[in-house]
């Protein structure tokens, strides 16, 4: 990334954040955002997520490998399964990555 | 002087440093991720002076993890702008919340407080605004809270940069799935309901499908269809549910 592409991205980000935060603190004090605004807001971070995630998971460097060779897909499905059981994020990540490198590793 | 200033309330120092020790929690949460932010970062092709610029100007963690995914990737700057807008809306429902409470604020207050809003200070701050005295300084609290918050995510992004620096080549050790791990731990727990999972299975199959649309364009469609799917599937099971209450009475 050139360094005016590096500024410009920072500048566009920085703005559209803002813009999520400090007018919404000023122009809503005294009214409430719509019913179902507030719904569709609620489903924005894990439709982001999940679409970021699959393509990633499912055909990693743009190859679709739908089997347990595929260390990313197997690794998810670990994830996924310590997640749901645990909801600890932190605990996801550790037993997630080392699931990754042990299928790696093995080559299987 | 108003007279409020003389009432035996919480003074401001105090309520600046009960909102740092409420967040404390939070922040030693999130430090793995700025330090896992700053390494990726520079991994995925910024340089340092533009991961730290981004924690300091944007300050916004989630995003700037997918960013540096996105950035990793290819993508167009306009695709990863409208992707940071799109997952920091949810940042507007904490600004609506917070906004009754903090409407006799000034601007000096205003800006940098909405600056500073996360999902982290939103959390304690919300608590503390919603407890029953009155205290004239809970905006003290927002403050103490926010600026540990700040502080901490631009060291542990410093930190990430110069840990990065030291590995020789991250994605050989795997460390661009880190980011989808971490993704998979903060999205599993937010599928809550049949809506939210409807959302979430139509944004995930629509982000396969439209995997090689250029610059990365199927993220943005996927969500939108999430979306639709999860508006849909919420009135749906809404209406669902009242014709069965209404068969039940």
């Amino acid at each position: 990334m050139s360094p005016k592409a590096e500024i410009l991205l920072i500048l566009g980000m920085a703005l559209v954040t803002f813009s999520t935060r400090y007018p919404v603190l000023v122009y809503l004090s005294r009214r409430q955002l719509p019913k179902a605004f507030r719904q569709a807001l609620g489903f924005v971070p894990p439709v982001v997520l999940v679409a970021i995630i699959v393509p990633e998971v499912l055909a990693p460097g743009g190859q679709v490998q739908f089997s347990l060779s595929n260390s990313a897909l197997a690794a998810s499905l670990v994830s996924i399964f310590i997640s749901w059981r645990t909801k600890n994020l932190l605990l996801t990540i550790v037993v997630g990555m080392t699931a990754y490198w042990l299928w790696r590793g093995f080559g299987i | 002087m108003h007279p409020a200033d003389f009432s035996p309330t919480i003074s401001r120092k105090d309520e600046f440093w009960a909102g740092v020790k409420a967040i404390f929690p939070l922040v030693v949460g999130a430090a793995p991720f700025g330090i896992i932010f700053g390494a990726l970062a520079t991994t995925a092709g910024l340089t340092k002076w533009a991961a730290q610029g981004m924690s300091l100007f944007v300050f916004a963690g989630s995003a700037q993890f997918i960013a540096a995914g996105l950035i990793a990737q290819g993508s167009s700057l306009l695709v990863i702008v409208v992707t940071t807008l799109v997952v920091n809306l949810r940042h507007m429902l904490y600004a609506a919340t917070l906004a009754p409470h903090t409407k006799n604020l000034s601007q000096r207050w205003l800006l940098p407080l909405g600056f500073w809003l996360t999902d982290e200070s939103f959390v304690v701050v919300i608590k503390r605004y919603l407890q029953p005295d009155e205290s004239p300084h809970k905006h003290w609290f927002y403050l103490g809270s926010a600026v540990f918050m700040y502080t901490n995510w631009q060291l542990c992004t410093y930190i990430g940069i110069i840990a990065g620096g030291l590995i020789d080549d991250p994605l050989k050790w795997g460390l661009d799935f880190a980011m989808i791990v971490t993704f998979i731990g903060m999205l599993v727990p937010m599928v809550k309901d049949k809506s939210t999972g409807s959302a979430v299975l139509a944004a995930g199959v629509s982000a396969f499908l439209m995997r090689n649309l250029p610059n990365k364009l199927g993220l943005i469609f996927s969500a939108l269809i999430g979306l639709g799917v999860g508006m849909l599937a919420y009135y749906w099971f809404k209406n669902q549910k009242e014709n069965d209450d209404v068969a039940e009475s």
